[in-house]
C-alpha cells in the first residue's frame, strides 16, 4: 500500500477509475442526469484511445484512421437495429467481425508503408469509410440514423445511459488491465521493440510485419466496440464519427495522456473532454483556446499528464529488485514510458 | 454521353487538378526536405480565400484580392514557420502531426469569429465572366484562366526548380539534406522560404478557388486531404510527380463523380447503381492511392533518391 502511495503516477488514475464508479449514484442522489452521459462519453473515449494507444503508443503505428473504426461500431449497432436485429450480441459479433476484418485487409496494405505514407494511407481509408457512409443515403447517409432498438445483452439493455455507463466502465476496466498485462508480455515487448528499431527485432527472428498488424487488428476491434457503446450512448450513428477531426481527437487524447502508458488514455480522456466541457462553459470559441493548446503542449513535448505525475514518484521505491537482470530492463523501461 | 460533356468534364477535371497541385507543390517540398507532416496547408489555402474575399469588397479589383491573398498568405506561412513549425522539425511525425492539428482547429475558429459562420461571397471578375467557345461548346472563362494560371504556375517551378541555383539547392536538399547542411547550405532559411512560396500557392489556390466553391470555414480540410492524396500518390518530395498526380487525381475523381453512376446503371440495376455509384465515386480517389501504395509505396513518380 505504502508502495503503491509514492507512485502518484499509479494510484492518481486508479483514484479516478473509483470516482468514476461513483458518478451514476451521486448523479442520481444530485439529480444531474447530465454527468451519467457526459462521463458516459470521457469513459467511451477512453476505451477507443486504450485502442489506439496499443497501435500508436506500443507500436509506434501512427494511424490517423482510427476515426474509421469508431464509426463501423457505430454502424454495426445502427444497420443491424435498422434491420429490426435488437439482439447485443449480434451486434457486438457484426462490430467485431467488421472491425476484424477491415482492419485485416487496411493494415496489410498500410503497413507496406511506414512514416508519412503510413499516416496519410490510414487518413485515406478512415475518409473512404466517411464517404461510404455519407453517400449511403438508404441509411441517412449525411444526417445519420437513429437507432430504434439499442444493443440488448440480455436483461442488460442499452437503452439508458446509466446501463451504457456500467457497460463501458466494464469495458475500460477490463481493456487497461489487459493492455497492461499485454504490455510486458512477450507480444507487447515484440512490437514495442519494433517501434524503437524494427530491423533489429526482426533480425532477432521475429516476423515484425505479423505482430504489427495484429497489434493493428485488435486496436481497431476494441475501437470498434467504442464505437458501438458511444452509438448506444447517443441512441444515434452519424457519418461525423469517422470524420478525419475524430482521429485526431483521439490521437491528441493519447498524446496529452502519456504515450504508451497504461492510464495515459484515460486521463488524457478526463483532461480532453473535461477542458473541452469547461471552455465551452466561457466561449463557443472554445477551440480557438483549445487549438493552441494542442500546439504548446506538444511544443512542450513532455511525457503527458502520466509522465508529469512520474515526477512525483519516489525514486527509491521504484528500485528494481534484485531479480535478473532482464525482467530490472522491463522495470526501468516502465518507468521512462 | 456524348464527346462534348466528356471533353468539358475533363476541363473541369484538369480546372481541379491544377487547383491541387498548386497546393501540393508547396507541400510536397517541405514534405521532401524536412519531411515535415503541414495539416495547416489546408487552412493556409482557406486563409487566403478568406484574404481574397476580404480584398474584394473593399476595392473591387479581383486582381488586388489575389495579390492580398497571396502577401497575406505568404506573410502567414512565414510567421507560422518561425512560430511553431521551425521548433517541430527535429521532432517525429507524431508532433508534427498533433502540432498542425492545432493549428487547423485554431484557424477554423478564428475565421468563424472575425468571418461568422456564413459562408462568404467571393464574386467571378467581370473580365472573366464570359464563356470561350472551344470545339463547339463554351466553357466558362474563369475556369478556363484557372487552369492558365496552374499551367503558368508549374512551368515557373519546373524553371524555378531544374534551371536555377536555388533549384539546385532545393532538388539537393530533397535528395540529402543533412549533406546539403553539411557544404554550407543554411538549409533551416532555404525551408522557411520553400514554406513561406507554399504557403503563397495555397493562398493563391484558395483565392482561384474562392468564386466557384464557397468561402466558409474548413473548406481547406477535403482539399486537403486530396493533397495528400496526391502528394502520397506523385511520390513525397516529387514536384513533377505531385504535377502529374494532381492531373491524374483531378480527372479521376471529376470524371468519376460524373460517369461511374451511369456507367454502373448500364451493368447492374438502378437501384443499387444509384445506392452505389456516388459512393464508389467518392471514394475513388483514396482507392487509387491504396492502390498505388499496395503496388508502388514510394509513389508513381518518385524523386530521384
Amino acid at each position: 500500500m505504502t508502495q503503491l502511495l509514492s507512485r502518484p503516477s499509479a494510484w492518481v488514475p486508479l483514484l479516478v477509475l473509483l470516482l468514476l464508479a461513483t458518478v451514476p449514484f451521486v448523479a442520481q442522489a444530485t439529480g444531474q442526469p447530465f454527468y451519467v452521459a457526459f462521463f458516459a462519453r470521457i469513459i467511451i473515449y477512453a476505451i477507443a484511445a486504450c485502442a489506439l494507444n496499443m497501435a500508436l503508443g506500443y507500436g509506434g503505428l501512427v494511424s490517423f484512421g482510427h476515426s474509421l473504426f469508431l464509426g463501423l461500431g457505430g454502424y454495426a449497432a445502427g444497420l443491424a437495429s435498422f434491420h429490426g436485429i435488437g439482439n447485443g450480441w449480434v451486434h457486438l459479433a457484426l462490430c467485431l467481425g467488421v472491425c476484424g476484418l477491415v482492419a485485416l485487409v487496411t493494415g496489410a496494405i498500410s503497413l507496406r508503408t511506414s512514416g508519412i505514407a503510413f499516416i496519410m494511407i490510414t487518413l485515406a481509408f478512415a475518409q473512404m469509410g466517411y464517404f461510404l457512409f455519407v453517400s449511403l443515403k438508404n441509411y441517412g447517409g449525411d444526417d445519420g440514423m437513429s437507432i430504434a432498438q439499442p444493443s440488448r445483452f440480455g436483461p442488460l439493455d442499452l437503452a439508458s445511459a446509466t446501463s451504457v455507463y456500467a457497460l463501458a466502465f466494464v469495458v475500460l476496466v477490463l481493456s487497461i488491465w489487459w493492455l497492461a498485462r499485454l504490455r510486458v508480455a512477450p507480444f507487447g515487448m515484440v512490437i514495442r521493440g519494433a517501434k524503437q528499431n524494427a530491423r533489429r527485432v526482426n533480425a532477432a527472428g521475429i516476423p515484425v510485419l505479423r505482430y504489427q498488424l495484429l497489434a493493428y487488428v485488435m486496436s481497431g476491434m476494441l475501437c470498434g466496440v467504442a464505437g458501438l457503446l458511444l452509438a448506444n450512448l447517443n441512441a444515434f450513428a452519424s457519418p461525423s464519427t469517422l470524420a478525419w477531426s475524430v482521429s485526431g481527437e483521439l490521437i491528441v487524447i493519447v498524446v496529452i495522456g502519456g504515450l504508451g502508458t497504461v492510464f495515459g488514455p484515460l486521463m488524457g480522456a478526463l483532461v480532453f473532454l473535461g477542458l473541452e466541457e469547461i471552455l465551452k462553459g466561457f466561449t463557443e470559441h472554445w477551440m480557438v483556446v483549445f487549438g493552441p493548446f494542442i500546439v504548446i503542449v506538444t511544443l512542450l513535448g513532455n511525457r503527458g499528464i502520466i509522465g508529469l505525475l512520474q515526477r512525483f514518484d519516489s525514486r527509491e521505491k521504484r528500485a528494481p529488485k534484485s531479480t535478473p537482470s532482464a525482467v530490472a530492463a522491463t522495470d526501468a523501461a516502465q518507468g521512462a514510458l | 454521353m456524348n464527346g462534348t460533356i466528356v471533353f468539358a468534364q475533363l476541363l473541369n477535371g484538369l480546372q481541379y487538378g491544377v487547383l491541387l497541385f498548386l497546393l501540393a507543390a508547396g507541400l510536397t517540398l517541405v514534405f521532401g526536405i524536412m519531411s515535415f507532416v503541414n495539416l495547416a496547408h489546408g487552412s493556409l489555402y482557406m486563409m487566403g480565400a478568406y484574404f481574397a474575399a476580404t480584398a474584394f469588397q473593399y476595392t473591387g479589383s479581383f486582381g488586388l484580392a489575389l495579390l492580398a491573398a497571396m502577401l497575406g498568405s505568404l506573410l502567414l506561412g512565414l510567421a507560422l514557420e518561425f512560430v511553431a513549425v521551425a521548433r517541430l522539425y527535429r521532432r517525429d511525425h507524431l508532433d508534427h502531426v498533433l502540432a498542425t492539428f492545432g493549428l487547423v482547429l485554431f484557424f477554423n475558429e478564428l475565421v468563424r469569429i472575425i468571418w461568422g459562420p456564413q459562408p462568404v461571397f467571393l464574386q467571378v471578375p467581370e473580365f472573366l465572366g464570359g464563356a470561350i467557345p472551344i470545339a463547339g461548346f463554351s466553357y466558362p472563362a474563369y475556369r478556363f484562366a484557372i487552369i492558365v494560371v496552374g499551367l503558368v504556375v508549374a512551368l515557373g517551378s519546373w524553371l524555378l526548380i531544374n534551371k536555377t541555383r536555388v533549384g539546385m539547392l532545393i532538388r539537393a536538399g530533397a535528395v540529402n539534406p543533412a549533406m546539403v547542411a553539411a557544404l554550407g547550405v543554411n538549409i533551416r532559411l532555404l525551408n522557411a522560404m520553400l514554406f513561406a512560396v507554399g504557403a503563397m500557392l495555397a493562398g493563391l489556390a484558395g483565392a482561384m478557388a474562392g468564386p466557384i466553391l464557397s468561402v466558409q470555414s474548413g473548406m481547406g480540410e477535403s482539399v486537403l486531404i486530396t493533397t495528400l492524396v496526391v502528394i502520397v500518390i506523385g511520390g513525397i518530395g516529387s514536384v513533377t510527380g505531385a504535377f502529374y498526380a494532381a492531373l491524374i487525381v483531378g480527372i479521376v475523381d471529376t470524371l468519376g463523380r460524373a460517369f461511374l453512376p451511369f456507367m454502373l446503371r448500364q451493368v447492374t440495376e438502378r437501384s443499387l447503381a444509384d445506392a452505389a455509384g456516388p459512393a464508389l465515386a467518392s471514394m475513388l480517389v483514396y482507392l487509387l492511392m491504396a492502390v498505388v501504395l499496395a503496388w508502388r509505396p514510394q509513389g508513381l513518380f518518385p524523386a530521384n533518391r
